[in-house]
């Protein structure tokens, strides 16, 4: 009976290792070591996965001087200031609507604004392809019955439209998912804060400054940072709404598209490599900014 | 008199916010529907004798879209089981047990879930392309199926399990394992609902990494399959929208199946968190 209880205790001592053990191998080998491989290649100029040289810092260096590289950032920033200065605001301003006393139907108008997120990103590119349509699409028929503009609009062929038609869409996508969260983050904002300060003869607006805002703030930040990071990775729909090719004059090339059509179409996974990493530390310098300007590390956490 | 005329206007601009959300899934829905003659006559729906089920019966026959949805039901199948199994025992680990290795571990999952995942596609593809697992559903499934926001969503859940309640089970004779399966998995059902409706949704939709490793038709799943569509039909696009309708509705059919685990278990994961 000893030698049961021993290896009883002995389960125990063993059983967190083994527990860990199938994700932890997995994540070894899938995730930890193309994390560090893709550092080794982003250092290298590879042609298919046959043949490489060693170019150290050469493509970094190339990077910054390569003009369809630079166009992508361009894009993506734009679109990403796009989501922090114009969706999250939406997002806010419909959540601040929802959070009336006595309102009714919240959670039906809740389940209405979210449900677009439940359409995958791909399946929403598909859609609003077909809705930028010229002629037939839902959004020149509709602009044209209201406004009498041109039926025949090229949202997805014409320069200057492309990154309206992908930020309307992104609009559509996550105005309402965002919205969850400030409103979630408004419920847990203490109700005598506002009445303290209705005592004090505050005014809406100096209500909405000094109690809604302070209240918010770290769950603002979370979605700040979050959407930045997510738009800094805008893949699918310019990829589907464009085709590979990024839209007239590369008005819709992103960063990302960039990667896949250096690594997975010209075959220079070294080069695609690059562009991840620089990808990487450009999303967490920027959020480490955007911590810093809001005062999230004051807060100790 | 202005009280009344505020909530009149607060109620206007809900509708129309809720108006332009739905719109467009309401087009899609009537496009999928509308017999192809009539796809412009009407801007959405056309008289019920109009009606026809024309794009669902071309959708099935000229498409092999009913291997596609197989082959997007069985990945994604495999993958939410695998993440699941996976994540709740790794997650009971890091949550309940003092072990050596706990705190490196936990570290390189938090720096990895800082990094972009677009960063390891390279080396990923070659190391999927050495394994001869290139156009294979192993190629999706192998590398997917492990998932570090399920790891901490699980960890965070089962830190709440009390200690004594393990204790018990303990002496009771119950195995390690044991007390996973039959304490720590059942208690954690709201966090199980949830993870499985957002894993679901992840490996469903997934794009960028399919698109990288599939090329025979056959072995398609739903995004690249759309993907492929978009070119053949933007024109007349009612087969592109039944495909659509098609791909989208059993996200929306689990979204309500689960809806209550899933709000349970984020608010639960918040609250203490």
């Amino acid at each position: 009976m000893l030698g049961s209880r021993k290896l009883f205790r002995l389960q125990h001592k063993y059983a967190p290792y083994l527990f860990v053990a199938p994700f932890a191998v997995v994540f070894l080998v899938f995730g930890l070591y193309p994390l560090a491989k893709s550092l080794v290649l982003s250092f290298y100029t590879t042609s298919g996965p046959r043949s490489r040289v060693f170019v150290g810092l050469g493509n970094f260096a190339f990077l910054f001087s390569d003009p369809d590289f630079l166009k992508a950032v361009w894009n993506t920033t734009v679109f990403a200031l796009f989501s922090v200065f114009l969706q999250l605001p939406l997002s806010l301003g419909l959540a601040l609507l929802l959070n009336r006393r006595r309102l009714w139907g919240r959670n039906f108008f809740r389940l209405v604004f979210f449900s677009p997120r439940l359409v995958g990103m791909v399946f929403v590119a598909v859609l609003f392809v077909v809705i930028f349509q010229p002629q037939f699409g839902l959004l020149n028929r509709v602009l044209h019955a209201i406004a009498g503009l041109d039926l025949d609009t090229k949202w997805l062929g014409n320069r200057t439209l492309v990154m309206p038609a992908l930020v309307l869409t992104s609009l559509w996508m996550y105005v309402g998912f965002n919205m969850i969260y400030f409103l979630a983050a408004l419920q847990g904002v203490d109700k005598e804060l506002y009445d303290a300060a209705e005592v004090d003869g505050a005014n809406a607006f100096q209500k909405f400054r000094h109690v809604t805002l302070p209240g918010i703030k770290p769950v603002a930040v979370f979605v700040i940072v979050l959407s930045t990071i997510g738009s800094f990775q805008l893949f699918e729909l310019p990829f589907l709404m464009l085709g590979n090719s990024g839209g007239p004059e590369n008005a819709g090339l992103t960063i990302v598209m960039y990667l896949y059509q250096n690594g997975f179409e010209t075959g220079d996974l070294g080069y695609a490599s690059a562009i991840g990493w620089t990808l990487a530390l450009g999303v967490l310098v920027i959020s480490l900014i955007q911590m810093r300007i809001t005062g999230a590390w004051k807060r100790g956490d | 008199m202005g009280r009344t005329a505020l909530r009149i206007v607060l109620y206007l601009a809900l509708a129309g916010a809720a108006a332009v959300m739905l719109t467009p899934l309401v087009w899609l829905f009537a496009a999928a529907i509308k017999h192809p003659d009539v796809l412009f006559t009407y801007l959405f729906f056309p008289p019920p004798s109009k009606l026809s089920a024309e794009n669902f019966r071309e959708l099935f026959t000229t498409i092999p879209f009913l291997r596609f949805l197989m082959n997007s039901f069985f990945i994604t199948g495999v993958t939410v089981m695998v993440q699941l199994f996976f994540s709740s025992l790794g997650g009971f680990a890091l949550a309940k047990y003092e072990f050596r290795a706990k705190r490196p571990i936990m570290v390189l999952m938090l720096a990895t879930m800082m990094i972009p995942g677009q960063v390891m596609l390279a080396p990923l593809y070659e190391l999927i392309y050495k394994a001869g697992l290139m156009d294979s559903h192993l190629g999706l499934i192998v590398p997917g199926c492990v998932s570090v926001f399920g790891m901490f969503l699980f960890r965070q859940s089962m830190l709440q399990i009390p200690d004594d309640l393990l204790h018990a089970g303990r002496v009771d004779g119950c195995s390690e394992f044991g007390l996973y399966w039959h304490v720590a998995l059942p208690v954690s059902r709201p966090m199980v609902g949830a993870f499985c409706l957002i894993s679901f949704m992840g490996t469903w939709n997934s794009f960028l990494w399919p698109q990288i490793v599939l090329h025979t038709r056959e072995r398609f799943t739903l995004p690249i399959a759309l993907n492929q569509m978009v070119g053949l039909y933007s024109q007349q696009y009612g087969v592109l929208m039944a495909g659509t309708l098609l791909s989208i509705l059993p996200v929306v059919i689990l979204f309500f199946i689960l809806q209550k685990e899933f709000i349970s278990g984020l608010t639960a994961g918040a609250v203490k968190g």
